[in-house]
């Protein structure tokens, strides 16, 4: 009898939550724009990154800076979350879909947007862009890649290279390579040039990490095997996944991948890339946040380094990039706006960029003049000139889900004796994650 | 009336965990159901933005006849099998060191307690490097000390073997847990009377005899106790795999408490649930005999 009765009671408690939780509305809450002050009045800007340690906390720091200058009647709110991609996204999610969203949040700019497109979790900000004449300052070919049927969602701050090789001069040296220029105009070239090094006493020539520092690896390879506008037609149609030249490419990577260090699964990008600077592997190909980690060490490029396009990608330009978003049913919408005028401000982009190690979007600012480093304007140089195609590994063409897809066939490949059985494995993942 | 007061109070002191509980359990545990039957593979489809359908048990027909989940089912029952059986030999077998009054006692026993105050993520990310998967000149972690100690023979791959990389997680685990059962069974051995040893030595027992009929028998609840925490815990293993792989992409030692994380992460929330509720009737098929098991002893 007692029994029943505390069941039944569990049960009436069980069933007022389901109504209740029935009751709230399963649509976000539409924007608030209405009642929110003029941003001459005093608001707020919360805006959401993860940026949290190293030199993109100090890049943030420099942006609230250039915010407090421009607009002294906005207060910046940090709602910075650690955890890069994963848990950092998660978290973000969560506050979305329970209508509790930060007034602008980091995404990478390209497909990795369009996840929170098609959930109505941004608003367009197209009409921002000619408010804040953005559309002649940022490169023709960045503008397509950002625009979703003729909308923009995202205002970057900065952008990245992923296609930069970085080699070790006194490695080179021992391998008997040439120690002035370590561009290699076929991914065939490279592979002779590894080889070489192996045979000269260096036991993994090629440095690489784990699962994603492999998938940023296979994403230079394609591009280097299928130029740059077959590698764009990849993401939308265009190119087949499961065409012979993808194959091409996947054994090429596979080839690659058997002069790399057999710890990779076991370390993340920073101590691969270590491997080229203390000498024990020749090559790393990476992104260039790289520069941060050669400061650190102090050395110094041509002498104890060299940097070049990575093999066979010369002229085109691997991009990704940091963007900002004005959320729908953000709580100050002109905070919001403030920010997002901050960041794409030349103020704002050369603040920031001098410090994170990335370059400004913008092609109007003279980096030179600014002093940014001499990577750094060589990599405008080719961002204003080359042709610009988006980073599978970091977001810019594929979304969330193809991402993670991706790095799941790689890792099964990478670590599979890699033959020609895994090969067509890898082919039939990569069609299916891009269907 | 007499009835409300008789039941009123002690159904109003255990109301409040009653509702929480069925909130956060029970309702839980539906709303995955809900989901897991849905097809809910957008971001758009949980915000409601884009059409979701009810499609009752394919996504359980997806992931069942998939060659990946299936990778990560087995490689669970795997290191179930390795914890339960590293964590039970290890725990019992320090347990038993310590019972015969060795010295030092209590040194012992904080040294093998230790690693279970480590937090699991910090762990993982020292023995990620401890795990190390290169052989020969590059070797480090684990590997360099097999070849400092004469034993270069032993050096692997680790975590890196598709097969049997997962055995590479179970290493830290049971370093992390054999401590617990050890006081488990240290408590256990403990609490047998000495009386009932000296009996059966005046009775002419050997050491091993007493040990066989006398302490093993007692410690049998314990035992049970210990494999049904060991064995729910081994199911749910995620936080040492994320740490010591870096991520939820990882193929050799993908289990599917990480699918689950990685399904949520790509916006798939109909999959995710239904990764969780395929792990849920595992743990019930564990607990539930266990459960009745228990509610048959009290009465």
């Amino acid at each position: 009898m007692r029994l029943k009765f505390i069941a039944g009671l569990a049960a009436a408690a069980l069933a007022l939550t389901t109504l209740s939780a029935c009751g709230t509305p399963e649509t976000p809450p539409s924007s608030g724009g209405g009642e929110a002050p003029p941003a001459d009045t005093a608001t707020q800007s919360e805006v959401f990154t993860w940026w949290t340690s190293g030199s993109e906390a100090l890049g943030l720091t420099a942006l609230e800076g250039v915010l407090k200058a421009k607009y002294p009647n906005v207060e910046f709110v940090n709602g910075g979350v650690a955890g890069g991609g994963g848990s950092a996204k998660e978290l973000l999610q969560s506050r979305l879909q329970a209508g509790d969203p930060p007034d602008s949040f980091q995404v990478h700019a390209g497909a990795e947007a369009q996840d929170y497109i098609k959930a109505g979790q941004v608003t367009d900000v197209s009409a921002l862009y000619s408010e804040f004449g953005l559309t002649t300052v940022f490169p023709e070919s960045l503008i397509t890649l950002l625009t979703s049927e003729g909308k923009i969602y995202t205002i970057p701050s900065n952008v990245h290279r992923a296609n930069v090789l970085w080699a070790s001069v006194p490695v080179l040296e021992k391998c008997g390579l040439d120690t002035a220029n370590a561009y290699y105009a076929t991914i065939a070239d490279f592979a002779t040039a590894l080889d070489k090094c192996k045979k000269a006493g260096v036991e993994s020539p090629l440095a690489v990490g784990n699962t994603w520092t492999q998938v940023h690896l296979l994403e230079t390879v394609l591009l280097a095997d299928l130029g740059a506008e077959k590698y764009n037609g990849l993401f939308n149609g265009a190119t087949d996944w499961a065409g012979a030249d993808v194959k091409k490419a996947l054994e090429d990577f596979a080839k690659l991948m058997s002069f790399t260090n057999a710890d990779r699964d076991t370390i993340d990008w920073e101590p691969a890339t270590t491997k080229v600077l203390d000498g024990t592997a020749a090559f790393n190909i990476m992104g260039d946040w790289v520069p941060a980690l050669l400061d650190s060490k102090s050395l110094i490029a041509g002498k104890d380094y060299l940097y070049a396009a990575s093999p066979g990608t010369e002229g085109s330009f691997d991009f990704l990039a940091d963007s900002f978003s004005l959320t729908e049913g953000a709580p100050h919408p002109d905070g919001a706006k403030a920010w997002l005028d901050n960041i794409s401000s030349k103020e704002g982009q050369i603040a920031f960029n001098k410090v994170k190690g990335s370059i400004p979007a913008r092609t109007d600012i003279d980096l030179a003049a600014e002093g940014f480093s001499e990577y750094q304007q060589s990599a405008a140089a080719s961002f204003a000139r080359d042709a610009i195609v988006g980073s599978i590994q970091h977001g810019a063409a594929a979304t969330i889900k193809q991402g993670n897809d991706t790095n799941t066939a790689v890792s099964k490949f990478t670590t599979s004796k890699m033959g020609a059985e895994d090969v067509a494995t890898l082919q039939a993942a990569l069609v299916a994650a891009y269907k | 009336m007499k009835k409300l007061k008789a039941y009123g109070p002690p159904v109003l002191m255990i109301a409040p965990s009653l509702i929480l509980i069925g909130i956060f359990v029970y309702y839980l545990i539906f709303g995955s159901v809900q989901t897991s039957m849905t097809d809910i593979h957008e971001l758009a489809q949980a915000t409601g933005r884009q059409e979701s359908h009810f499609v009752g048990l394919e996504n359980y027909a997806t992931l069942l006849t998939s060659p990946d989940f299936l990778h990560s089912l087995r490689n669970l029952l795997v290191y179930t099998l390795a914890f339960i059986a590293g964590t039970m030999f290890f725990g019992f077998l320090w347990a038993w060191l310590l019972d015969r009054r060795s010295k030092a006692e209590g040194v012992f026993r904080s040294l093998y307690l230790f690693p279970m105050a480590v937090s699991s993520v910090a762990a993982g990310v020292v023995w990620q490097w401890l795990l190390n998967s290169s052989t020969g000149q590059e070797a480090s972690g684990l590997n360099r000390l097999f070849q400092y100690i004469g034993l270069g023979g032993l050096q692997n791959g680790w975590i890196t073997d598709q097969d049997w990389g997962i055995l590479g997680i179970a290493m830290p685990a049971i370093w992390q847990m054999a401590g617990y059962i050890m006081a488990l069974f240290l408590a256990g051995f403990r609490g047998i009377p000495d009386e009932l040893r000296e009996a059966a030595r005046v009775d002419g027992a050997s050491e091993w005899k007493i040990y066989r009929y006398v302490l093993f028998p007692q410690l049998s609840p314990i035992a049970l106790s210990a494999l049904i925490i060991l064995g729910h815990m081994s199911l749910k293993i995620f936080d040492l795999v994320v740490a010591i792989t870096g991520g939820y992409t990882y193929y050799p030692t993908k289990v599917p408490a990480v699918d689950m994380a990685f399904y949520l992460n790509s916006g798939d929330y109909a999959l995710a649930s239904t990764v969780g509720v395929v792990l849920l009737l595992i743990i019930l098929v564990l607990i539930v005999p266990y459960l009745v098991h228990v509610a048959k002893e009290d009465k």
